[in-house]
């Protein structure tokens, strides 16, 4: 019996799930349990962030100390060192391979993956995912996509080396650069996977909120943890397709002779066969996933962020609906801005000032979160637990980023400022470090339930704060620099003179770097130690009110052991006046709550007594 | 339970859509199916509207591939009528009859293939432009597909000698039912949009 049929009528049939006789293989590697899967994911963005941060450090190395003798990383990058230099083309596809990394296998697949398939069924009161089995597929097409991806760092000709938004002609053409040989081929066999577990994964949590609901939790009572995963999937769902287009055309062109997006194109003085195409077309159809993609991996950890800030504050969030409303706004202008990216790419002007005037209508809905981030904190009863701190930092880093966007969404600014270090610099703090606070915050946050034991607080304090201040460290710097003209994704700046005078600059970011990245060790230790030793966690240890606290410390297949809980009320009802406690969890009815309802709220009562008797 | 209660008990939604989850998610996957032929027709009106554009006649097979689809529609609803009202025996027919059609239409864009190549439209390689590029993609993508359509609709014959298809299982006939509508009406959109876009 699937599960979602079984939890349409999930009151006789309690018993079914407790099938603790699965062979191991279906327990823990082709799970179809999503919190299972949802581990799965976690611990596969971990091992990703890791590779992705330690390749930007190899390219930092470079930019820092262009001149230094890198002889001694000839154990780990062999041949690409020659002569104690770092190969100009490797570098180019260590910058390619850290975004691709970075932006969809930490940043989408980690997050959203982690998340959504944690939360959603633990949140909405769901036995588990819509289908079990297209949620595993999802994961273990991932997987797949993932050691491609993998290869392709050790192959002969380099993993693929045009930027990660892969821009033909270079792209394209093998002949124009080595990593557009047969990396470029694995890149696009490895998206090519990984849209297609990240639609699966998206149809599923679609379906998941919209039909699987518990009693009483309509739209308006959903955390905004859940309207955030659930509107990321939507943009999902209708973005992922048009780059999967994309690809496919670009395979084209690169294996079947077409040109869609190549035309007139010499190569040592012999004009190639290819005529008509155009590569501005690749740009649209590209940024047209890789706009939305940004708020892709940014929604979740808003979401996420909207949850602990409340809890941890003991306040209600402040403006829910204004919440929900700036997340649909933002959603659908993510869709009609996508040729911001695109000012001097020599597309029609008078598109450009449309598009800027788009572009800026974001600081709006934008705005309207961070206003209500701040008012939700004024005067609370804050509790800086290190998933707070985290959420805190992504605040922070919302609007320093933030800012710079609308700086750059300017046409006439952005003429200036396109490729060069100060978008590098927009963009890894308001996207890049911003959707990676969510993401720690979230697994601080929720670890209790995932592995029944608590993080250790003082080591999530230190994590915390070397990793903001090294952050700011980071990419503050690079704002100046890139005021100053530096484009990003050279290999090296000490051919100019104007450069020079800013190599001590970019010697601090590199250190800092390099700290912020080993601080994430600590992070690590923490977590890997806590799964075994960490001290016991009870079922609610932050006092929250969501559905998930009210399953067992750790809950096992189906999640709740009886029936599921039914849901009376929103999930924000912290430090509400004349209640007992400073927290009224969604499943206490209004009736049990007297001292402290709100007149409308008495009223609903009556509704109560309906749905206890209509079961 | 009086009526007062039970007016109250729907203004609580327990199943606010009454969609089984499975026929849901189809229905989200047709969408994915549709954003990608969205991106590129849409790519083939940017790139039209940039000029150096190759004008040629489509293939007249195309109009004859048009009937034999909506007709596979009919039989299709045919199938699903019959298994509704339990008469399996029609509904095998039907099905069959659905999936010949289906094949028919495959040979046919085949055949339009044909006629392209002996104009001088080709898919790639010297000579070629991306408007007649555009019109193999359209038309590829849309027979892989039909043809994963076909396949499901075999999936579906096959159950029903199983007795699995029907009044009481609906929901994988009513799925490939979707499906089949769907990509009928997917291929007179780019017909049609190919007609006018020529």
């Amino acid at each position: 019996m699937s599960v979602a049929e079984s939890h349409l009528h999930d009151h006789h049939d309690d018993h079914e799930h407790d099938h603790h006789d699965l062979p191991w293989i279906k327990k823990y590697v082709f799970s179809e349990d999503h919190k299972v899967i949802a581990k799965q994911y976690l611990i596969s963005g971990i091992i990703w962030a890791i590779i992705g941060g330690g390749l930007s450090l190899l390219f930092r190395l470079q930019l820092a100390y262009p001149d230094a003798n890198f002889e001694w990383l000839k154990p780990i990058l062999g041949g690409w060192i020659q002569n104690g230099k770092l190969d100009p083309e490797f570098y180019l596809a260590l910058v390619t391979m850290h975004g691709t990394i970075m932006v969809f296998f930490v940043l989408t697949a980690g997050l959203s993956g982690t998340f959504s398939n944690f939360l959603i069924p633990l949140q909405i009161g769901a036995r588990d995912m819509a289908s079990g089995f297209l949620n595993m597929l999802s994961y273990w097409f991932f997987f797949v996509s993932g050691v491609i991806m993998l290869i392709s760092l050790f192959i002969e000709t380099g993993p693929a080396g045009g930027g990660w938004t892969v821009y033909p002609p270079l792209s394209a053409l093998p002949q124009a650069i080595s990593g557009s040989g047969l990396g470029m081929t694995l890149w696009l066999i490895s998206m090519a996977l990984f849209i297609v577990s990240t639609l699966l994964g998206g149809l599923n949590y679609i379906t998941t909120v919209i039909n699987l609901r518990t009693k009483g939790m309509s739209f308006l009572r959903m955390p905004l943890t859940i309207w955030a995963f659930f509107i990321t999937a939507i943009i999902g769902l209708l973005s992922f397709p048009v780059l999967f287009s994309a690809a496919l055309l670009l395979i084209f062109d690169r294996t079947f002779g077409t040109s869609f997006f190549l035309s007139d194109i010499y190569i040592a003085g012999q004009a190639l066969s290819f005529e008509g195409g155009s590569p501005v077309l690749f740009q649209h159809l590209f940024w047209f996933l890789g706009h939305p993609e940004v708020y892709i991996v940014l929604l979740p950890a808003l979401g996420i962020t909207s949850e602990i800030v409340a809890t941890n504050s003991r306040k209600p969030i402040f403006g829910y609906k204004a919440m929900i409303g700036s997340m649909l706004a933002i959603a659908f202008l993510s869709f009609i801005v996508w040729a911001h990216h695109m000012f001097i790419s020599g597309m029609n002007p008078f598109l450009g000032s449309i598009f800027m005037f788009l572009t800026l209508i974001i600081a709006v809905p934008s705005a309207v979160k961070a206003f209500n981030y701040i008012t939700t904190l004024w005067r609370g009863n804050i509790i800086f637990t290190p998933a707070m701190l985290f959420s805190i930092g992504l605040v922070s880093f919302f609007i320093s980023g933030g800012l710079t966007g609308i700086v750059l969404g300017n046409s006439a600014a952005d003429i200036q400022l396109h490729d060069t270090y100060f978008v590098v610099a927009h963009f890894h703090i308001v996207m890049g470090s911003a959707s990676f606070f969510g993401m720690l915050a979230g697994v601080y946050h929720w670890f209790p339930k995932m592995f029944g034991r608590m993080m250790d607080d003082k080591l999530g304090y230190l994590h915390f704060w070397i990793t903001f201040i090294g952050v700011y460290m980071v990419f503050f710097p690079m704002h100046y620099i890139g005021i100053a003209g530096f484009p990003r994704r050279y290999y090296s700046f000490t051919g100019f003179d104007f450069t020079q005078s800013f190599t001590d600059l970019s010697q601090i970011i590199t250190i800092a770097a390099i700290v912020t990245f080993a601080a994430q060790f600590i992070f690590l230790f923490n977590f890997l130690f806590s799964i075994f030793k960490g001290r016991r966690a009870t079922e609610n240890p932050w006092r929250s009110n969501t559905l998930e606290w009210t399953t067992p410390v750790e809950p096992g297949h189906g999640n709740w052991p009886g029936a599921i809980p039914t849901v009376y009320r929103w999930a924000y009802d912290y430090s509400k006046p004349g209640a007992e406690d400073d927290f009224i969890p969604q499943n206490v009815p209004f009736s049990e709550t007297k001292g402290s309802n709100f007149p409308h709220e008495n009223e609903q009562m009556v509704a109560e007594a309906g749905i206890t008797h209509g079961k | 339970m009086n009526q007062h209660e039970l007016n109250l008990q729907s203004s609580e939604p327990q199943k606010p859509l009454s969609m089984h989850p499975k026929k849901f998610a189809f229905w989200l996957f047709l969408v994915t199916v549709l954003m990608i032929f969205a991106a590129l027709t849409s790519a083939y009106i940017v790139r039209r509207a940039d000029g150096g554009w190759l004008e040629f006649q489509l293939p007249s097979i195309f109009w004859l591939n048009s009937v034999i689809i909506v007709i596979s529609s009919v039989t299709m609803q045919l199938a699903y009528f019959a298994a509704k009202k339990d008469s399996l025996e029609k509904t095998k027919l039907y099905l069959l009859l659905t999936s010949v059609l289906g094949l028919a239409f495959l040979v046919g864009q085949f055949y339009a293939w044909g006629d392209l190549v002996e104009i001088n439209v080709f898919f790639g390689g010297k000579g070629s432009n991306p408007s007649g590029s555009f019109l193999y993609v359209l038309t590829g993508m849309h027979g892989l597909h039909l043809i994963s359509a076909v396949i499901f609709l075999w999936v579906v014959f096959a159950q029903s000698f199983k007795y699995k298809v029907h009044s009481k299982s609906m929901l994988v006939i009513e799925c490939c039912t979707t499906y089949w509508h769907f990509l009928g009406g997917l291929w007179i959109y780019l017909f049609g949009f190919l007609l006018l876009n020529h």
